[in-house]
């Protein structure tokens, strides 16, 4: 694989990370794997302040009473953490960074279609990251991430404008990649590589774009009509000023609802692939899973008012969304149930991929289980805003999809680092992220339940709620220690891992036969392709020499 | 340090029950499914897991298979969404002579108003037994009417009524809270709703009050100078208010609409919005000239009006007196 090289160390071939040096080098890239560290580092910056709002968050709840800060800081606190995990974490972490590192190779291409619009794209991101930093650092928001009306436009008096403006552009770095991906599937796959032969990443990614697509524009037209009602006093949502407060709910859940789809989609891409792969078999039932996708995709337009079963909307608007929000979850479960079915008679191996991708269909199925709860209208009346609620998409939204983006960093980090992260630790890891987790967010399915409800910085006149929320806090603190460690081994193995073939794992899929790390065009001659996707049968089991593992 | 540690709340509603029994039932559904998930995963990860010389089976999918497990859940997920269909209609729509209590809800206080003139605030003593309707509306945001003990949660909008309806079924305190974000001090917006026996609430009930609040209504429509128009011959400029409320009003548009609460609120603040047939858009609109308290009360005066004998809002009696909502329009 190694091109003539003419740099001074003749060990190390010529790939993207060392073709050249310099922070121009980076700014400037237009290589699709440049572009998805770019995202990694930017992402993984704002997980951690996420985060770190979490933490204070949890710590303030440790007691009834609003005593580590003020009803007002709290509120901002939930509201920032809302805002930067899912609009500068959640939803550009696996398409952007392990989308725009493995779509073109996953089909056999040399980059995306359009590599200026992806280094675009970044740029954005960065422009309204940048500018929801500077509404934090000078005051913040205390709307909740939801800005529901006419709170957002009449009442409050921190920054919506501008985190309202910070997340209309990261909105069309969204969309660009979305863009992006769609005309790089149609029009960039190697040939041979039929619809029928992607792998299960591509449909997935391909149904988030279409969200990323049709649905971002929306919030970004409400983001726009809330600004104008704020600064210009027109009645929209107002109702002092003629306008609907429930029209704000309908616009920004349409968009809000299949943004979870946009976060949980490509998760659900990345657990197929390690799932075929730590089992060595093909994936159970390929076109089900494939357009389960599709139809979570179309289906997941369809919901959006199960939001508002008792904001005041009607009865019979009501029974609808109740309706179609269990059509949803029929394509969820047949994607359980595939992943399931592709174990049996596999040949099954237990690495930190596997063990991330078991505890994704864990969580993610008690997820999808309490949303049937959430969409059975009468229930919903009494568990809805309250810690249910917040425990519910915590399990899909965090439960589902970090576990999916952790499972796959994993997965593709000898790919993406050229090295081998640390396998007993990254085990650990897994096992740490998956009992912190449960401990933190399964006693506020019980306290949902019991009726306390969300956003509330101070519950001294309920103080039975105080043992539940004091284990939601702890395993907090088990949480937080899961996701550092992984953070501290990759940065560990950059320098100290072992160097990776090409193919650790022995996967199956076109971005495996690239070198580690890849070049910068990823392959040297256009693949053929004449496979299906996932032919285990043809490939040995992994390189057990190169993985040292106590089994 | 901990006083109590409940796992299950308090069941303080004829609602409550129905509730529980779904969720009850939902819990059994989805402990199965996770049963059969988790053991089937367990089971395949340690039977199959990777052997030396054991390769793995290829196989392709099965739609029969698919199909099983597609139409299995679907048909699972009609029966919850239909039970949860029918427990959400109970639950929304109040049964006819309801007691009415208006509820005004502003950051970050609830006020309540009987009908009867005693008004509370951050409080509300209701009895045993009886169903109560809540007619509410916010101040300022949208906040929301949460009683943990009754499962029963109404967000309450700005601009409009919204409704809703219990009947408790247990004496004791139980927690109000607001539901819906609301600023500052949305934690603080809390209160409680005390349910009593029947004979202590009549104790209760007969302490100070101002009078009935349809009684408060018709000084303020005589103040205001409603009665001018609105006289009880046809000779008004605006229409006879007698026996309006529940019954269909036809429009100068030719629609028809129910004289409900929202309608009679949308006639005082925007009184152009829906004209009655045969009338002139004269009557100027009365938006932040009376405040929510004087709307309620105007409100429940235009009831009054429908209500066969004068002396009408005495519902301490309830049963035999018929408040005559039989046509009136409940759908909210």
């Amino acid at each position: 694989m190694s091109m003539a090289t003419a740099t001074a160390q003749p060990v190390e071939r010529e790939n993207y990370l060392n073709k050249h040096y310099g922070v121009g080098s980076w700014l400037f890239t237009t290589d699709h794997k440049r572009i998805a560290l770019l995202y990694l580092i930017s992402i993984t910056f704002f997980f951690f302040i996420g985060g770190f709002f979490a933490l204070l968050i949890r710590l303030e709840l440790l007691t009834p009473a609003s005593d580590l800060v003020q009803a007002d800081t709290y509120n901002k606190l939930f509201t920032m953490h809302g805002m930067v995990m899912v609009f500068f974490f959640l939803i550009p972490s696996i398409p952007a960074v392990l989308g725009n590192f493995l779509v073109p190779m996953m089909i056999g291409a040399k980059d995306l279609a359009f590599p200026r619009i992806n280094l675009l794209s970044w740029y954005l991101y960065i422009i309204g990251g940048v500018m929801m930093l500077h509404c934090m650092l000078t005051g913040g928001v205390d709307t909740g991430w939801t800005f529901y009306t006419p709170f957002s436009t009449a009442f409050t008096n921190t920054k919506i404008v501008e985190a309202g403006l910070a997340i209309f552009v990261a909105g069309f770095s969204s969309i660009l990649t979305g863009l992006n991906f769609v005309v790089t599937i149609h029009r960039m796959r190697a040939p041979g590589m039929t619809w029928s032969r992607l792998p299960l990443f591509i449909w997935a990614h391909y149904a988030t774009s279409i969200i990323q697509i049709l649905g971002t524009p929306v919030i970004a037209i409400t983001i726009v009509l809330v600004a104008v009602e704020r600064t210009l006093h027109l009645g929209i949502f107002d109702p002092k000023l003629g306008g609907d407060p429930l029209l704000f709910q309908h616009l920004f859940w349409f968009y809000s609802h299949p943004a979870v789809y946009i976060m949980i989609l490509p998760s659900m891409g990345v657990v197929t692939e390690i799932i075929a792969c730590f089992s060595r078999k093909r994936i159970f039932g390929y076109s089900f899973v494939a357009f389960s996708s599709i139809a979570i995709a179309v289906f997941g337009f369809l919901v959006w008012a199960h939001h508002m079963f008792v904001a005041g909307i009607s009865v019979y608007a009501a029974l609808v969304f109740s309706l179609l929000s269990y059509a949803v979850a029929v394509p969820s479960a047949v994607k359980v149930f595939n992943w399931t079915a592709t174990l049996y008679k596999g040949s099954i191996h237990y690495d930190a991929p596997m063990l991330y991708a078991f505890g994704f269909i864990g969580l993610f199925t008690m997820g999808g289980l309490t949303g049937l709860f959430l969409a059975a209208l009468g229930i919903d009346v009494h568990v809805t805003d309250t810690y249910f609620v917040v425990a519910h998409f915590h399990y899909i939204m965090v439960g589902g999809a970090l576990m999916g983006y952790l499972g796959g960093m994993h997965f593709w980090w000898p790919k993406i680092s050229g090295r081998l992260y640390p396998e007993s630790w990254a085990r650990l890891a897994a096992l740490i992220v998956f009992l912190g987790f449960n401990l933190t967010f399964f006693p506020q399915f019980v306290l949902g339940y019991l009726g306390m409800p969300r956003r509330y910085a101070d519950y001294s006149h309920m103080p039975e709620f105080q043992v539940l929320n004091v284990l939601s806090t702890a395993g907090a603190t088990v949480l937080g220690v899961g996701y550092l460690l992984p953070m501290l081994y990759f940065l560990w193995s950059m320098r100290y891992g072992k160097p990776a073939p090409d193919n650790p794992w022995n996967a199956a899929g076109l971005e495996w036969k690239t070198p580690s790390p890849p070049t910068t065009f990823n392959f040297e001659e256009e693949p053929v392709v004449t496979w299906e996707a996932y032919n285990y049968e043809e490939l040995d089991a992994p390189h057990k020499e190169e993985v040292p593992v106590v089994r | 340090m901990f006083d109590n540690f409940p796992l299950w709340p308090d069941r303080a509603s004829t609602a409550a029950g129905n509730v529980d029994a779904l969720f009850i039932f939902l819990l059994i559904v989805s402990g199965l499914m996770t049963l059969l998930i988790f053991t089937a995963v367990f089971y395949f990860a340690a039977r199959y897991r990777s052997r030396r010389g054991v390769l793995a089976e290829q196989i392709e999918g099965s739609t029969p298979l698919e199909l099983t497990w597609s139409i299995i859940p679907l048909f699972v997920f009609l029966v919850i969404f239909a039970w949860g269909a029918v427990v959400y209609f109970k639950s929304r729509t109040p049964p006819r002579d309801s007691t009415e209590i208006y509820v005004v809800a502003k950051q970050w206080m609830w006020k309540l108003e009987h009908a009867e003139g005693q008004r509370e605030i951050n409080e509300l003593h209701v009895p045993v037994g009886r169903d109560v309707k809540l007619i509410m509306t916010s101040q300022d945001v949208i906040h929301s009417f949460f009683v943990p003990a009754f499962r029963m949660k109404q967000d309450v909008l700005p601009g409009r009524y919204t409704v809703a309806w219990f009947q408790a079924t247990k004496p004791g305190t139980y927690h109000l809270f607001c539901a819906e974000y609301c600023g500052t001090q949305h934690s603080g917006m809390i209160g409680s709703i005390v349910v009593m026996e029947p004979a202590q609430y009549e104790a209760w009930m007969s302490g100070g009050t101002t009078g009935p609040l349809s009684a408060t209504g018709e000084k303020i429509f005589a103040e205001l100078g409603c009665v001018t128009c609105h006289r009880t011959d046809t000779q008004g400029r605006g229409p006879n208010l007698q026996g309006v409320f529940g019954k269909p009003v036809l429009l100068e548009s030719g629609l028809t609409v129910i004289a409900d609460e929202n309608y009679i609120r949308e006639s005082i603040l925007d009184p152009g919005a829906k004209i009655v047939k045969g009338f002139k858009p004269v009557m100027p609109t009365f938006q932040g000239l009376v405040s929510e308290e004087q709307l309620n009360a105007l409100v429940a005066y235009v009831k009054s009006l429908s209500q066969p004998v004068a002396a009408g809002t005495k519902t301490a009696a309830a049963a035999p007196q018929d408040t005559n909502k039989a046509t009136g329009s409940q759908v909210q």
